[in-house]
């Protein structure tokens, strides 16, 4: 923001408590005793080298995995709730959705059709209305296409808004990827490495994006990526994982002058 | 229905005569949440009320201007009315300027309000907001990203609007009362000419004159509030604010505003334009696309439509010109209107363009025909922001490719021994801003405006823009010769993609080629011929018969013409280097700079007058890395065929 808006951030109460997880895959220790906390509103960062567990973390936290030992809390209405064995369909009920490293979108489809699914889990009228569109289900698509078209016009894509996914470059598919998680209007957003594989351009975009899903819709962002000055440029606060442990915890200037993170990303002599 | 432009004399006035007539009907639409949304000119009417009194209300003032900076969008050009009610200036700003091209007609024209589209352009103002003390107020109309602004300069655009409607509340009357007290020869508009040498100047157009030309146009056009155009291009650029405010404003036709940029080719075959205006490197960029689709397409729609293009090409033209041609080509054309003309306007969105306008450069003859051809009436025009674009337009039937048409009713042209072009005509500008010495220097006492362009009108009346005035130079024969004109003519066959024309206080013409080396390439693998580059290529002469028949083509043309038969070009050499800016052969936009040219080629143009037939050349070239290097080599010089002077022809 050239025009600088100086804009004091201010984060709310935790909203994600995750206490003492440990994740394994059979020897394999993915996670061992990490805790952390995702506050309301702010961007937090999950930073580490590579298999450093990254991405188990975003799925314990989405529910895909479960982990062995420790809690993770959520807040809904209003408190902190412990949750076990939820599923990612109940997560996602629960207000958090989420991004893929690798795009899960379906190729064949519409970039609009694409971001219609998001809105599957708040459609409400039987299967039987919505195929022969029905009354009610006729008036819910009018209101489900009107949010995916403000989505649309938000990420700027309605120069492709019929492309079949699959055409289009990798960036724009980034771009729709995020889009259909916004469709479910999540109250957290986790987005696994939405800059990987960018050019400086689109990764410009793409943080332009994300500050604004965080500023004009409240959204807490959870994110993990590789590129450090994106990091260091957007997040609050960032969380460092090296071999499954937490190593480093705190703002960008705090984390930058961890001797540990120094250690883990530049290496050590033993 | 014609409105009486004596009695409304300003927009605002006409705006009120719309919103009476035809208060339903549309006034502008824009593509927005993936639906057109629809602002009638009753509505169009109440919003530049609002805005109106709360600019009033906020202090903008009569004869004080509005910068006005974004996209095609309707907010946009309501505030551009709405400064209008208050006797205000709007001055449009290119959307795509940087902050600091922008600051300084702020500075220049001491604007205190700006209306911006968005988060970028509210960006780009308050960057410059230290260099320019006198702006006061910003307005936006998308408020995405602003919410955090602090700054107490910001508004949004309903925030005006409130204040308008509290204002209006409390001071009834006053908003009819000022429209009321608007008259022509008011400042309507300002806008900023880009200016290749020094800083832009800023073109001051009334009311009268702007009003005066759309009519004109309209009138000759027959233009109505049926009519329906898309406003694609940047609205601070005169053309698209004409098509896009002063004509509909004195048609009452409906404009619409694109999506995005991107979305434009998909916007244009929704709302299916029936008039219509492009640049020609928009037009042909449009064909490449269509020729690019075609080569990809089946063997079976590709004979089809090569078949039927050819068929077009012969007769399309002369069918929308109304001319006869014989029943079996008309039921012809016929058939591939059906299969392949119509469904090629369906893609391109032109179905429905009953006019359309080219103009800003030259346009090929190729590209001119082939939109004719398909039935899309292309016509050509000549104008400037100084003469509210309307000066010549080709009527209907007489559509020609080299000539822009005759003068619009109401305007005078004459030529100065010069040749240079003079036009006296309502839609005048008032001044350049703030800057009498330049106004002098282009408008003279009898209010004729030198136009500093070259030309003179054909045997049918038809003005034809040749050159630049002091570019124009004539042969020992006294033979006008206008470089620019021959060198347009060689660049638009595909093979050559520069040249530069000898020929001012010489016997006759001479050229320098620069063969494209894609499309000769590509020609030269077709028919077998094996290169190792471009050097290779220039030195072949096979190449220079290629070149020769272009050249040939042109003289044939010029023979056609009895003022420029005599600048035939009579010899001419491949160059053994493509033209570089970075040698300063070119300009960053490249056009050739003739002069340097001349000197640093000096031995080739001598031996192109000797009548030598080949000379030997070495010179320095600069490589991209920045190191310098030398090439050698014997260059061949060829003669042109000529044609006879084919002055009786006409007579017939």
């Amino acid at each position: 923001m050239s025009g600088g808006a100086t804009v004091e951030r201010v984060t709310g109460e935790v909203i994600i408590a995750v206490e003492g997880v440990s994740l394994a895959f059979g020897g394999v220790k993915a996670l061992s005793d990490v805790s952390f906390d995702v506050r309301e509103h702010e961007v937090r960062a999950i930073i580490g080298p590579n298999g450093a567990g990254k991405s188990s973390m975003l799925n314990v936290i989405n529910g895909v995995y479960h982990p062995q030992r420790g809690t993770i809390r959520l807040k809904m209405d209003g408190t902190l709730r412990e949750f076990h064995d939820m599923d990612p369909h109940e997560v996602a009920l629960s207000g958090i959705a989420r991004t893929f490293q690798n795009l899960a979108l379906f190729k064949g489809m519409s970039v609009l059709d694409n971001i219609m699914t998001g809105r599957n889990l708040r459609m409400h009228s039987n299967i039987l209305l919505q195929a022969l569109r029905l009354g009610p289900a006729a008036k819910e698509e009018i209101e489900h296409r009107e949010a995916v078209e403000r989505i649309i016009d938000f990420l700027e894509i309605q120069a492709w808004r019929k492309t079949p996914v699959g055409r289009l470059p990798y960036g724009l598919q980034k771009r729709v990827d995020l889009g259909r998680a916004l469709a479910l209007e999540p109250s957290v957003l986790l987005l696994d490495e939405p800059m990987a594989g960018m050019n400086v351009e689109e990764k410009q975009d793409m943080c332009r994006f994300i500050l604004d899903v965080n500023d004009h819709f409240g959204t807490t962002i959870v994110l993990i990526e590789h590129d450090m000055s994106v990091v260091m440029d957007i997040s609050d606060r960032v969380v460092v994982l090296d071999y499954g442990r937490k190593i480093g915890d705190g703002t960008p200037d705090e984390v930058r002058g961890n001797q540990a993170v120094i250690d883990a990303y530049l290496g050590v002599s033993h | 229905m014609p409105v009486d432009i004596g009695t409304l004399d300003t927009f605002p006035k006409l705006l009120a005569h719309h919103s009476q007539v035809r208060g339903t009907l549309a006034a502008i639409r824009e593509k927005d949440l993936g639906v057109w949304q629809t602002w009638s000119w009753g509505r169009f009417a109440d919003e530049v009320r609002a805005l109106a009194c709360g600019l009033a209300a906020h202090g903008l003032d009569h004869g004080a201007h509005l910068a006005i900076v974004g996209d095609n969008r309707p907010r946009l050009y309501a505030a551009m009315c709405a400064a209008q009610c208050l006797g205000a200036v709007p001055v449009p700003l290119y959307q795509d300027a940087i902050a600091t091209e922008i600051a300084f007609p702020i500075q220049d024209a001491e604007i205190g309000f700006a209306m911006a589209e968005d988060q970028e352009q509210v960006d780009k103002l308050l960057e410059i907001l230290p260099q320019c003390p006198s702006l006061k107020r910003i307005y936006f109309d998308d408020p995405r990203g602003l919410r955090n602004y602090p700054q107490e300069a910001l508004t949004s655009y309903e925030k005006l609007q409130d204040a308008g409607r509290a204002f209006d509340a409390a001071n009834p009357g006053f908003f009819d009362g000022i429209v009321a007290r608007g008259v022509g020869s008011d400042a309507a508009a300002m806008f900023f000419t880009s200016g290749t040498t020094g800083n832009p100047k800023g073109v001051v157009l009334t009311h009268t004159a702007l009003i005066d030309r759309a009519h004109a146009a309209a009138q000759m056009e027959g233009l109505s509030d049926s009519d329906v155009v898309l406003a694609y291009l940047p609205p601070a650029w005169i053309g698209q604010n004409i098509f896009s405010y002063a004509q509909p404003f004195v048609t009452g036709y409906c404009i619409c505003c694109p999506e995005s940029a991107e979305t434009v080719m998909a916007d244009m075959r929704e709302i299916g334009p029936t008039y219509y205006f492009a640049p020609p490197r928009v037009l042909e960029a449009l064909l490449t696309t269509v020729s690019i689709r075609m080569e990809d397409a089946g063997t079976f729609k590709r004979k089809m439509y090569l078949y039927f293009m050819e068929v077009a090409k012969r007769v399309g033209a002369r069918i929308l010109d109304g001319q006869s041609v014989d029943a079996g080509d008309r039921l012809l054309y016929r058939l591939g209107d059906i299969l392949v003309y119509g469904p090629l306007r369906n893609v391109l969105g032109m179905s429905r363009v009953r006019v359309a306008y080219t103009a800003g450069e030259a346009i090929g003859p190729d590209l001119f025909v082939f939109y004719r051809s398909i039935g899309i009436n292309l016509k050509q025009l000549y104008g400037s922001t100084e003469t509210s674009v309307f000066v010549c337009i080709q009527p209907n039937g007489q559509v020609k490719s080299d000539t822009v048409g005759p003068a619009v009713p109401g305007v005078e042209l004459k030529f100065t021994p010069q040749r240079e072009l003079l036009i006296r005509s309502p839609g005048l500008f008032r001044e350049y801003y703030k800057n009498p010495q330049a106004t002098a220097d282009a408008k003279d006492a009898e209010g004729w405006f030198h136009t500093g362009d070259a030309g003179y009108f054909d045997p049918d009346g038809h003005l034809k823009i040749i050159d630049r005035v002091k570019d124009v130079g004539a042969l020992t024969d006294g033979t006008l010769f206008a470089p620019k004109y021959i060198e347009n003519k060689l660049k638009f066959f595909p093979y050559i993609k520069e040249a530069v024309a000898f020929g001012d206080a010489r016997d006759r013409a001479c050229v320098f080629i620069n063969f494209d080396m894609e499309a000769v390439g590509n020609w030269a693998e077709r028919n077998n011929l094996p290169y190792a580059g471009y050097v290779d290529l220039a030195s072949r002469d096979e190449v220079y018969q290629l070149v020769g028949d272009c050249i040939a083509k042109v003289n044939l043309d010029l023979s056609q013409d009895p003022e420029l038969a005599n600048s035939q070009i009579h010899r001419f050499l491949i160059l053994h280097k493509e033209l570089d800016a970075d040698d300063g052969e070119l300009t960053r936009t490249r056009k050739v700079r003739r002069g340097y040219i001349g000197e640093r080629y000096q031995s080739l143009v001598e031996a192109l007058y000797a009548g030598r037939q080949s000379v030997h050349v070495e010179a320095q070239v600069r490589y991209e890395d920045g190191r310098t290097g030398s090439i050698s080599a014997d260059l061949k010089i060829r003669d042109a065929k000529t044609f006879p002077v084919a002055a009786a022809k006409r007579a017939a």
